[in-house]
């Protein structure tokens, strides 16, 4: 048994749909990526897993350590263990990032020390902060990966965690998703899972994927070896998938 | 001029005013309510009684205390200082003391303000008197209760606080009643923070469904002088009007101005704070949330800059939580000099599903993150707020969202 099954999933936001039938898979300890052009729907395909009101499930089912969750509430998704650190999350005003991360560790029954796990996203000095607000674009990544590092979920689910990083800091970005997926134990030992969004592929530098898929317009395309994907995405683009899918 | 003219010169202006509308907020006949009377006896202060001060920050833990002060309805109680160089006492009793005090009494506000100011003229409205000597500080807050507790009667409260210059104090002043009736009060606090001196004054209002409530306050603000206000107001009360003024005419005085309000169905409040940025080089900061569970919250926000380098900035922000609900922010900005800095910001507005769903993918339910997120609209960080408030706002939150939900 996988840890996710996705089967015939069709979503749509206000009436439009956006995903097409998409089937996707990820066992336990493993790790999957997913290239796309902008809004191909890679964002609507992880905020339906994490379950999100604004995107419909009109077909399909989403199947979670065996348990149908296609209309479970988000917190009890987030409690089985699904975690997604967001693309773009919103500024929650006058909640502190130190608060947040107590509650996610202290409804989990954990004890690790706030203060310990920020030092780790390089994060210390902003625990006293409102979550996000005035936070630069690495920040916020470092700070999704800091509330999943409490969270400990075991599907990791990530929307582009590199984007707006600097180049200093994608490989501690890389070093946080290596700990959150268990890359450091032996592979067999693994259990914690990931789905990565990645529009350009840099994160893959830093952390190894099993296999990759391409989205494209709602649909999954193709599925293969995450390397040699995102080289011919360097050398065609998204045409030489769409090319490659025609012959 | 001598002293009994000029006592005679107040009560004039105060008996032609006796009629003058309020420029804000809905009229109130003083008819309605009767005359404040001299109680026969001194009030006992029973144990439901102590617990309803401690509500709004009045603790019987003294020992945590630079001084207290109490008065129940027109009846200064008890005025005691535990620290050298710190002044509490009733405002008659310091008129008698120090003649000299006439220089400030009915100087910050005018007595013919309206006819709150002018009621409060004309009973001769006794109040604290609070003053800290020069370079003297205040270990402790100085605690001051104002406590209504016979019905359909008028409290009238004169207070007058002289922080001397390097001086500083902080207050907390807790206002609460004993009953659920109508009941009007009417609260004078004349401010005057010399060179250098600093007060924090945190207000906490506890009033009842049937009160009315018009404070008047007034605050001069002297060369590198700081005032601190902050007003904090949870419950129902059915019509509160407030506008408290800083003129900061010293350079450099700062002036920053915090009020968190809450207003069920039922409730009426219509709080401003006043800012007028006179000395060179003066700044204020004024910022206030707002939250409707049913109730009209009127948010007004004033900065004038007429001094060289004259700072401002406003912030008003207001959650509606239920139809029915209203809030008016009104921030206004003046500047009458080039070289003057002011800005405002307001934002009104409801709970974010957006936010909600956020805490929720981390495993908060879908009330957890609702009450966290309220709790972070009313939590405002602001310095002087007693320890027991929280566990308030924490109550507020959650029967606000019980309303809400
Ligand atoms: N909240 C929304 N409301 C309306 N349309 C949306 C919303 N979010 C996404 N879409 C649309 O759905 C499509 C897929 O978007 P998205 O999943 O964000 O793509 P990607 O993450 O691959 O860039 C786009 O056409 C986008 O405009
Ligand atoms: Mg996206």
């Amino acid at each position: 048994m996988n840890l996710l099954e996705i089967k015939g999933l069709r979503v749509s936001i206000e009436g439009r749909e956006i995903l097409h039938g998409v089937d996707l898979e990820i066992g336990y300890g493993e790790t999957k990526v997913i290239f796309g052009p902008n809004g191909s729907g890679k964002t609507t395909l992880l905020s339906t897993i994490a379950g999100f009101s604004h995107y419909r499930v009109t077909e399909g089912e989403i199947i979670f350590k065996g348990q149908d969750i296609t209309s479970l509430p988000m917190d009890e998704r987030a409690r089985l263990g699904i975690g997604l650190a967001f693309q773009r999350p919103p500024v929650v005003r006058g909640v502190k990032t130190r608060e947040l991360v107590g509650t996610i560790i202290q409804k989990r029954g954990g004890t690790e020390d706030v203060g310990s796990l920020a030092q780790k996203a390089n994060l210390g000095n902003f625990l006293d902060r409102d979550i996000n607000l005035g936070f630069s674009g690495g920040e916020v990544k470092r700070s999704e990966l800091l509330q999943l590092l409490a969270q400990r979920p075991d599907l990791v689910l990530l929307d582009e965690p590199e984007s707006g990083v600097d180049l200093e800091n994608v490989a501690l970005i890389g070093s946080l998703i290596n700990e959150l997926l268990e890359k450091t134990h032996p592979i067999k030992n693994r259990t914690k899972s990931g789905l990565i969004i990645s529009h350009t592929g840099y994160i893959l530098d830093y952390v190894n994927a099993d296999s990759g898929y391409v989205m494209y317009d709602g649909k999954i395309i193709c599925q293969g070896n995450p390397i040699e994907i995102l080289k011919s995405i360097k050398t065609m683009g998204y045409q030489g998938c769409l090319k490659c899918l025609k012959n | 001029m001598s002293q009994e003219l000029k006592t005679k010169d107040i009560y004039q202006r105060a008996l032609l005013a006796i009629h003058k509308p309020a420029a804000y907020g809905d009229d109130v006949d003083l008819e309605n309510f009767q005359a404040p009377l001299e109680a026969e006896h001194p009030p006992e202060i029973t144990a439901e009684d102590q617990q309803r001060m401690l509500e709004v920050g009045i603790t019987r833990e003294t020992s945590q205390r630079s001084g207290t002060f109490i008065q129940v309805d027109n009846r200064p109680l008890i005025s005691l200082t535990r620290q050298e160089g710190i002044e509490v006492m009733s405002t008659s009793q310091a008129l008698a003391a120090y003649p000299w005090l006439e220089e400030y009494y009915w100087k910050a506000t005018a007595v013919d303000s309206d006819k709150f100011t002018a009621h409060a003229g004309l009973n001769n409205a006794d109040g604290y008197f609070i003053r800290a000597l020069p370079h003297q500080k205040t270990v402790f807050p100085i605690q001051a209760c104002l406590y209504l507790v016979r019905e359909k009667s008028i409290q009238d409260v004169h207070n007058i606080i002289i922080a001397e210059e390097g001086s500083e104090l902080n207050i907390i002043t807790g206002c609460t009643t004993s009953h659920q009736k109508p009941g009007l009060h009417i609260g004078v606090s004349e401010f005057f923070i010399k060179k250098g001196a600093r007060v924090t004054f945190t207000m906490i209002h506890h009033w009842a469904e049937e009160t009315i409530v018009r404070p008047r306050t007034n605050v001069i603000i002297e060369d590198d002088g700081v005032y601190i206000n902050n007003y904090i107001n949870l419950v129902a009360t059915r019509s509160l009007q407030t506008y408290p003024t800083a003129d900061c005419r010293g350079k450099r005085a700062t002036a920053r101005f915090n009020s968190i309000l809450v207003a069920p169905a039922g409730s009426k409040m219509d709080v401003g704070s006043r800012v007028f940025l006179n000395g060179q080089g003066s700044n204020a900061e004024v910022i206030s949330r707002a939250l409707t569970t049913g109730g009209e919250v009127i948010a007004r926000g004033y900065i004038g800059g007429h001094a060289e380098d004259a700072r401002g900035h406003l912030e008003c922000r207001g959650l509606i939580l239920n139809d029915g609900g209203i809030i008016y922010a009104i921030p206004e900005l003046k500047g009458t000099l080039a070289g003057v800095d002011l800005s405002h910001e307001a934002a009104i507005g409801k709970i974010a599903e957006e936010e909600v769903e956020y805490l929720m993918a981390r495993g908060l339910g879908r009330d957890e993150a609702t009450s966290a997120i309220i709790h972070g609209f009313l939590k405002v960080d602001i310095e002087g707020l007693p320890e027991n408030l929280n566990k308030q706002i924490d109550r507020v939150v959650k029967t606000s969202q019980k309303e809400h939900l």
